[in-house]
């Protein structure tokens, strides 16, 4: 294996690439070599795209002997998360009821991922559908956290997470729903954004909960997914919720924070979230947590308590629209037009192969959800349940636009715990949902939220989310890239070598 | 008091098109009361006049022009489909013989 390529973040192989140090092939070789040497400990990959990976490097090789301008990223390779349509590779959601279906079009960030000349290296595992916090509901296989094999990656995107840290891939793709891509990223010590709603293009997404999902970046630091933010954000006129105005400038906004100069800054520590009312969040990671704080003190921020009482109703709010949203996303599941079909012996019914079909295709978080969707959206229910989820979600909002009249960001603990073992929560569904406690705010109001790396709890990372207001995305990934020149070595790097055996 | 009895999960079941088993209307009866009994405490917050809302963004149509442009290509959507005859997707049955 060659770690001198997989060691290097994204932005110093785009230099390495660019200067001639390593070819795209080479750079590209390393990180196939190494998911081939190390995956089967990891389980991050769904498929591995030796062949296509391969072809795209050696295009952006003979682009640059061309004397041809390459972009930011050319050459660098990426992990893409399952949920993602490509032409060329199956697209499963890791769901069974998508086994083995390849998407007939790419997604826009897909799309934009080949534009920019990176070489995709395989698609990552996931909870089935986006539907979980640790991964373990993917329909094929666990992922393992590389910092300790024992314990979940976080989800739905760990397998794009723990690719991440374990260097199998220096970028990856991810969606964010309520947290998944922050509390994946905060559980692996890698950096993770949820950008603003709208400024990055759904199309092509396959959809849980359409007024929530947001692509990402998942990376090893602030730069990192800055420049994979700037190569994926933009307007998409196929999708009519994407934002038509500029990408915010992330890659300026992170190059300015690694300064660790935050004077002029105001950040607000969320009353509530500080308060008793956290329910359980682990005394080390809210530890971490202040010492985070206390360091962001230290480059000049000024600390300050915003109360957002609505924050505490967003867990409910969210697990009435997210369900109910996916209750009528997946009703496209019918063994119809794609996927699989279950049943079909021609004595059973049109009605009956859909419902055999759909029992045998997907997994529990899955039926639950849709069964919750089903209750929430029923005559008698509706007003009740998800009528008044879609009104506290208002005040929600408000909470947000009053506390950045005074702030510039606001900051929290990513999640309440650090990485659990295998099996700790997936008996009790509520327990679950309890690790995106601080991130779902941010998804129902629509803005922008990064969790970064600030320090270890029982030997495992605990991360810090910055949230910003509506297209200010810029100001999440300063105040992270500031936290982050404080650390020295970033913790990504500190996370055990890895062999083929496991930790 | 239990929000959702087992029954009612079953109801649901139907309408969802999912064909549980038994032992899962057992296990999920009980889990979405759990999940429906946290929900009630949205029902004490005054929501007097606030307008609900559907969407982080203002939605708005978008149109495109009326351009005729050539769609997906039909082998490769129909290649996804479980079954497909003549170069159409293949379904089961909806009406009887009789019918």
């Amino acid at each position: 294996m060659n770690e001198a390529i997989t060691n290097k973040t994204a932005a110093e192989l785009a230099e390495a690439i660019r200067s001639g140090e390593h070819s795209a092939r080479e750079v590209t070789q390393a990180f196939l070599d190494r998911i081939d040497a190390l995956d089967g400990t990891i389980g991050a990959f769904l498929h591995v795209n030796h062949a296509g990976a391969l072809a795209t490097a050696d295009e952006v090789d003979r682009a640059r002997e061309a004397g041809e301008e390459l972009g930011p990223l050319a050459g660098v390779p990426i992990a893409v998360k399952d949920i993602f349509c490509t032409q060329d590779m199956p697209t499963t959601a890791a769901s069974k009821i998508l086994e083995g279906w390849v998407p007939p079009y790419d997604s826009t960030i897909v799309q934009r991922i080949r534009a920019a000349k990176m070489p995709i290296l395989g698609k990552t595992n996931m909870d089935e559908f986006a539907m979980g916090s640790s991964t373990e509901y993917s329909a094929y296989q666990l992922t393992r956290n590389p910092w300790d094999t024992h314990r979940i990656p976080g989800g739905s995107g760990g397998g794009s997470s723990a690719a991440v840290a374990a260097r199998l891939a220096p970028l990856a793709t991810g969606t964010d729903t309520g947290g998944s891509i922050r509390q994946p990223g905060a559980v692996t010590g890698t950096f993770g954004a949820k950008p603003t709603y709208g400024g990055t293009s759904r199309y092509g997404l396959i959809a849980f909960s359409s007024s929530l999902d947001t692509p990402g970046p998942v990376s090893r630091n602030t730069l990192d997914g800055a420049l994979l933010h700037e190569v994926m954000g933009g307007h998409d006129p196929r999708d009519s919720t994407s934002i038509d105005q500029p990408v915010p400038p992330v890659v300026e906004a992170a190059r300015t924070g690694a300064n660790g100069d935050l004077s002029g800054v105001t950040l607000g520590v969320v009353k509530e979230f500080a308060s008793g009312d956290t329910q359980g969040a682990e005394e080390g990671v809210l530890a971490a947590y202040r010492a985070g704080v206390a360091t962001l003190e230290k480059l000049g921020a000024k600390i300050v308590e915003v109360s957002c009482p609505n924050f505490l109703h967003a867990l409910p709010t969210y697990y009435l629209i997210a369900p109910s949203e996916c209750s009528s996303n997946l009703a496209r599941y019918d063994g119809v037009r794609y996927g699989v079909r279950v049943g079909d012996d021609g004595e059973r019914s049109l009605e009956e192969v859909m419902s055999t079909t759909r029992e045998a295709g997907f997994g529990p978080e899955v039926k639950r959800r849709i069964m919750l969707g089903t209750y929430a959206l029923s005559a008698g229910y509706v007003d009740q349940f998800y009528g008044q989820a879609q009104k506290v979600r208002t005040l929600i909002t408000q909470d947000f636009q009053t506390a950045f009249a005074k702030v510039d960001a606001l900051i929290s603990p990513t999640t309440p715990f650090i990485a659990f073992e295998f099996g700790a929560r997936t008996s009790d569904p509520y327990q679950m949902y309890l690790s995106d406690l601080y991130t779902i705010p941010t998804n129902l109001y629509g803005g922008p939220a990064v969790s970064v790396p600030c320090g270890l709890s029982e030997g495992m990372p605990v991360g810090l989310q910055v949230m910003g207001p509506t297209m200010g995305d810029e100001i999440t990934y300063q105040v992270a890239a500031a936290l982050e020149s404080t650390q020295g070595t970033l913790l990504a790097d500190t996370a055990p070598e890895l062999t083929a055996e496991g930790k | 008091m239990s929000t959702i009895s087992r029954s009612e999960v079953a109801h649901l079941a139907r309408l969802a098109r999912l064909d549980v088993t038994e032992e899962e209307l057992d296990s999920f009866a009980g889990q979405l009361d759990v999940i429906l009994q946290s929900m009630q405490s949205l029902r004490g917050v005054n929501t007097e006049n606030v307008r609900p809302t559907s969407h982080a963004v203002p939605l708005t149509n978008v149109y495109r022009d009326d351009v005729v442009v050539p769609s997906l290509d039909r082998d490769r959507v129909l290649a996804g489909a479980p079954d497909a005859a003549e170069d159409r997707f293949r379904v089961p049955r909806i009406l009887s013989e009789e019918e």
